[in-house]
């Protein structure tokens, strides 16, 4: 049966991207939109909740479009795929910008790297910006056919810190072991970009149209 | 552990491939959407795109090789040259662009960088620096900004000025040895360590590339975060596979697919 797959738009980020590769995996039996719409969102099958940017502004966009609620719902009762700022505004709380209200949905904070963090004994550059291993830390569909360990493409300066560490799914060492990847019921949001993560990514996309939580 | 990335880049006029790719088994090496799939099957980590079209008239060809280009190609591309306006980059992140490089635009007017990362966020704006050795020899070392392919001094302090685009929000700069660029005798190890030393944020080392080796010796001693380099990736001198398999052979982080 052909699925809707929404993407959210409210402004923030490369939405293009995200949408591209969704299509790309999809073929032709599923609808990818793209949508700020709150309706649509509801009626949505399933739904990938991308993001870039500064904390303060997504979470003003969000309220500017009316989307605080709709977003919560599809997170907590549809297949739902957080992308980078995508994953840290459901958390409480951000250190960034003076510190920040999120959505609240899952317990845990939004914290910056700390500076000056060494590698081989130099200097780690902040963002992270490049292609870093994710360890999987439990079994799950979404890494169906992805290797242990897989690079994926990140961009932040910000990693989420989860209340409850039962919900972490894969963790990516930079500096610190930080949680890159969380997982609930119905919900798999990554700090990374899967639609920017070459075939690697393209798999997690592929398997999270096909999951059925 | 992160890996240093290399980048191979393309120069594009008026929507077409320059500097001759020599594939041999590539059906079009002047189209952009052919070259940019193969270097993303050889295990490209980014691939950067500049626009040398000359004629105003032919920019918004541009537009169309990244949006076709990122219909097919699920990795990060950054484009650069006749980028002067937000207007320039909202179109080009529209387009499928996950980055834009600044280069001449920051020069004449730094505001603008300041601006562009507020709007878009720092980590989609690369400054672009074109820097030149200025000091003589035995003097301490010092590179200045040039214009116009190294052909028009600024004045401007390389590192002083890298420091000031990151202050301003640039998320990475692209560092081009402009006496070394074509060169094909290596990286400025001195400068690119200069730059990468200075700033917080990830350095691309550009211009002068010859051999794998000197890839690894801008990783190594130059102490870049990412690799850029055109001509011995374009004549098929060497594959983006073969360099990253020599890089981690002698002890760099790289991602091998």
């Amino acid at each position: 049966m052909p699925k809707s797959i929404v993407v959210i738009d409210y402004g923030m980020g490369n939405l293009r991207s995200v949408s591209k590769a969704i299509e790309h995996v999809a073929g032709q039996q599923h609808r990818v939109h793209v949508t700020d719409q709150p309706r649509i969102i509801r009626e949505a099958d399933r739904v990938v909740f991308p993001g870039q940017g500064a904390a303060r502004d997504c979470m003003a966009a969000l309220s500017e479009h009316h989307l605080n609620e709709a977003v919560l719902v599809a997170a907590r009762e549809k297949p739902f795929l957080g992308i980078c700022m995508g994953l840290q505004v459901l958390m409480e709380s951000s250190e960034e910008n003076g510190g920040t209200e999120l959505l609240g949905m899952i317990p845990g904070r939004v914290k910056r790297f700390p500076p000056n963090m060494l590698q081989g004994g130099r200097r780690l550059k902040i963002p992270q910006m490049g292609w870093n291993q994710v360890y999987q830390v439990r079994e799950h569909p979404l890494w169906a056919g992805i290797p242990q360990d897989t690079r994926f493409y990140f961009v932040h300066s910000y990693y989420v810190d989860p209340g409850d560490t039962r919900i972490i799914a894969g963790t990516t060492g930079f500096g610190i072991d930080f949680t890159s990847v969380i997982a609930t019921e119905n919900l798999f949001a990554t700090q990374f970009h899967p639609e920017k993560s070459a075939g690697a990514g393209l798999q997690l996309l592929s398997n999270f149209i096909n999951w059925s939580p | 552990m992160l890996a240093r990335r290399i980048i191979p880049c393309l120069d594009v006029d008026g929507g077409r491939v320059v500097k001759g790719v020599r594939f041999v088994d590539i059906r079009d090496a002047g189209d952009p959407v052919e070259v940019a799939r193969r270097y993303n099957e050889e295990g490209a980590d980014e691939i950067t795109f500049l626009d040398i079209t000359a004629s105003s008239d032919d920019r918004d060809t541009i537009i169309h090789v990244v949006e076709q280009v990122a219909a097919q190609v699920f990795i990060p591309l950054t484009v650069g040259g006749g980028i002067r306006t937000c207007e320039d980059i909202r179109r080009m992140l529209n387009a499928g662009a996950d980055k834009v490089a600044i280069n001449t635009a920051a020069i004449s007017n730094p505001e603008f960088v300041l601006e562009a990362t507020r709007r878009f966020g720092s980590q989609c704006i690369v400054v672009a620096i074109d820097a030149k050795q200025v000091s003589g020899e035995g003097e301490f070392p010092r590179w200045e900004i040039f214009t116009h392919g190294g052909r028009k001094p600024t004045g401007l302090d390389a590192v002083a000025w890298a420091q000031q685009m990151v202050e301003y929000g640039a998320g990475e700069i692209l560092l081009t040895s402009m006496d070394r660029d074509g060169t094909k005798i290596g990286f400025d190890l001195a400068l690119t360590r200069a730059i990468s030393q200075a700033v917080s944020v990830p350095v691309i080392a550009s211009g002068g590339v010859g051999n794998l080796q000197h890839l690894v010796d801008g990783v190594q001693e130059g102490e870049a975060d990412a690799v850029l380099a055109a001509s011995i990736f374009h004549f098929a001198e060497y594959s983006i596979g073969e360099a990253k398999r020599y890089m981690a052979e002698h002890g760099v982080e790289v991602r091998l697919t």
